[in-house]
């Protein structure tokens, strides 16, 4: 789960990681305001949008007046940055900029460990930075949950001097035991700079909650902006499925994470286009299978529907009795495609004859028979 | 042969009395798999399906000796009980459970490197030597013992490629889930180097999917280190961009992690990459003429 920038800095702050002060503001007039009570000298507008590159994009500016501030704040509000849509601004004081540099502390799945990278390079695309200029950046990390000490003080010293590197590494230490507090994946401060009266201090930052363990993190759920989130996604989330919309109109119901990928694959391969994305799961629950159907058709568009279980745990009996379920409860206007393999196959074959059902044995079969049947040909 | 377990492998079930544990014991079980006892907190001396369960894995292993375990407790107690048989030194772990928080995994992964341990998953089916034993939760009807070992970081997936198989008449070694999650105990490469040294695998089938680059490091791997034919298959091409497709391993970040990259990388080692299921069979069959 990715939360705002705000909602970041409110974190650092609390972590003991100097932030610059700033006011959160939903309107013009409250970006106006802010601008005041933090004593109406240089501001930055910020877009507060789950999305990178705000920046180039143009949803950050500097304001000097509150006329400055108006303008920016109503330019910014409302404005679509990568298919985002800006509804709050944060109001940010300016800061003395002195040096910049990148700071991140990432859960690296190829080292499996808790990563720290550092680059002097602050303030840009690190992704950019890595590709091009690769000695550019330094990595470390922790195998056991300890604070890599030694090789942050020489990480700090690369990006700053003097007193700097003192509080940058307490910066590091601080962000460090913020990851391993909260459950973080991702923790990014860029950039991370040296001000005018030698402090350091996050102008940016990015979290990324690990979504397995927000379970033993509730206060951090509260900061999940629906705005950001697809409500079908996370309700699906909810009563147990696994549901991503996408952009075609073939919808598709399957059990596994693995097989619902290969399901959307095999569509593609054979020149259709997945609607969705949709793990019914492991549980054999019918009434998982009803709202599966709910969560496919609201998405629009769909010209035809291919279930395809494999019963491992999933019982495919419960699933024929599901799909039964939701065929009584709701109108489903399209075709079914239905494969049932594995554990109760046959007796969920059974269940489902004599219905408008399409059955399918293979795979293959099942997909090529749908996407026909989406066209409007006889499969 | 085969890898990991067999037939003579002592199993214990942590978390033997909850709904999954007392489910899948049952499966495996039936399937003939030897389970010597189980572990849930608090009731030990009771027994379940005629196996003693004790309060600790320790117990347990000291009162009825044990080669490997099976964890099937909810997410957020996973980290203690993997902990657990790390402690009590058990040579194979394997921990079924869904969910783990992530930064839980980096203390138990260098823990079960140094003590020389393997760990299997977490997110994972488990494995099954086919006509010998299975540890965990695949469907054992749908195996027939053979030469090829398959490796795979999905569940139903595994499956729906050993059924294939199966169907070809092409039988398996042992299939071994390593789980969905962004770390899990053993990689394709840890899994690879035992097929490798097992006389009776031919040959081995990698599953994959999007998210991180383990199948790029094991394409990498394979190029230096495996004489044995290897065969891929990696689903997720049709994934957007920045979601996790189901599996908390499944996410295509930028450029990172897609499709694309690691059938790239695979072809490049000399490793065929199949496009459909069905094509993994068929290009086994047709390697060792195994179509029968």
């Amino acid at each position: 789960m990715n939360i705002h920038e705000y909602q970041s800095k409110e974190l650092f702050r609390e972590a003991g990681i100097p932030v610059p002060e700033g006011r959160l503001a939903l309107t013009v007039d409250e970006a106006v305001n802010a601008f005041e009570e933090l004593g109406g000298k240089i501001v930055a507008v910020k877009a507060q949008v789950h999305v990178g590159g705000r920046g180039k994009a143009g949803g950050v500016k500097l304001a000097r007046t509150a006329a400055e501030v108006r303008a920016a704040a109503d330019a910014i509000l409302g404005m679509d940055i990568k298919g985002h849509t800006v509804h709050r601004l944060w109001i940010e004081k300016g800061s003395d900029i002195q040096r910049e540099a990148y700071v991140s502390v990432i859960l690296d799945r190829s080292a499996k460990n808790i990563g720290f990278i550092v680059s002097a390079e602050g303030g840009m695309d690190i992704e950019e930075v890595a590709a091009s200029t690769p000695e550019k950046i330094l990595r470390f990390g922790s195998n056991d949950y300890s604070f890599p000490e030694s090789e942050a003080r020489k990480a700090a010293a690369e990006l700053f001097d003097g007193q700097g590197v003192d509080a940058c590494v307490n910066v590091m230490r601080k962000l460090f035991q913020l990851f391993l507090d909260k459950d973080l994946s991702l923790v990014e401060i860029n950039p991370l700079v040296l001000t005018g009266e030698g402090a350091v201090v996050a102008l940016d930052g990015k979290i990324n909650i690990d979504d397995n363990a927000l379970m033993r993190q509730p206060e951090l759920l509260e900061l999940r902006d629906m705005n950001e989130e697809s409500e079908a996604e996370i309700t699906a989330k909810e009563k147990g499925l696994a549901f991503i919309q996408l952009d075609g109109d073939i919808g598709c119901m399957v059990n596994g994470a693995g097989l619902a990928m290969a399901t959307m694959d095999m569509i593609n391969l054979f020149g259709g286009k997945p609607a969705n994305f949709l793990d019914v799961g492991g549980s054999s629950n019918p009434e998982k299978v009803v709202h599966a159907f709910k969560y496919i058709l609201d998405g629009g568009n769909i010209s035809a529907v291919l279930i395809n279980i494999f019963g491992g745990i999933t019982r495919c009996d419960d699933i024929a009795r599901g799909i039964l379920k939701a065929f009584e409860t709701m109108d489903i206007p399209v075709p079914v495609v239905v494969r049932l393999t594995g554990t109760n196959a046959e007796e969920g074959k059974a269940l489902l004859e004599g219905s408008s059902l399409i059955p399918a044995t293979s795979f293959a079969e099942a997909v090529k028979k749908t996407i026909a049947l989406g066209k409007g040909e006889a499969a | 042969m085969s890898i990991l377990i067999d037939e003579n492998t002592k199993i214990i079930v942590q978390g033997i009395t909850g709904r999954d544990g007392s489910f899948h014991t049952g499966q495996m079980l039936e399937y003939g798999a030897k389970i010597v006892g189980g572990v849930t907190p608090g009731k030990g001396g009771q027994e379940t399906q005629g196996l003693p369960v004790f309060n600790s894995v320790r117990e347990a292993r000291d009162a009825v000796g044990c080669d490997a375990t099976v964890i099937y407790v909810p997410a957020k107690f996973a980290k203690g009980a993997v902990q657990e048989a790390i402690d009590a030194e058990i040579p194979l772990i394997i921990c079924i459970t869904e969910g783990v928080p992530v930064n839980d995994m980096v203390g138990l992964y260098h823990q079960v490197k140094a003590k020389g341990l393997t760990l299997i998953g977490p997110n994972c089916p488990g494995l099954i030597s086919p006509g010998k034993s299975k540890i965990g939760i695949m469907p054992g009807s749908i195996c027939i013992p053979g030469k090829i070992g398959v490796i795979s970081r999905s569940g139903t997936l595994t499956y729906e490629i050993v059924h294939a198989l199966t169907g070809l008449g092409i039988g398996q070694s042992t299939c071994v889930g390593i789980g969905g999650d962004p770390i899990v105990g053993s990689n394709f490469r840890d899994v690879l180097a035992l097929f490798e040294a097992d006389p009776e695998t031919e040959a081995v089938v990698l599953v994959g999917e999007i998210g991180g680059d383990e199948e790029e490091q094991t394409a990498a791997y394979i190029k230096e280190n495996i004489k044995k034919p290897c065969f891929a298959y990696i689903v997720g091409a049709s994934a957007p961009e920045g979601k996790r497709m189901g599996h908390a391993g499944a996410i295509v970040s930028g450029n990172a992690g897609t499709a694309e990259s690691k059938q790239k990388a695979f072809a490049e080692a000399g490793v065929p990459v199949a496009k459909t299921i069905d094509e993994v069979a068929e290009m086994v069959a047709a390697k060792f003429n195994l179509n029968s």
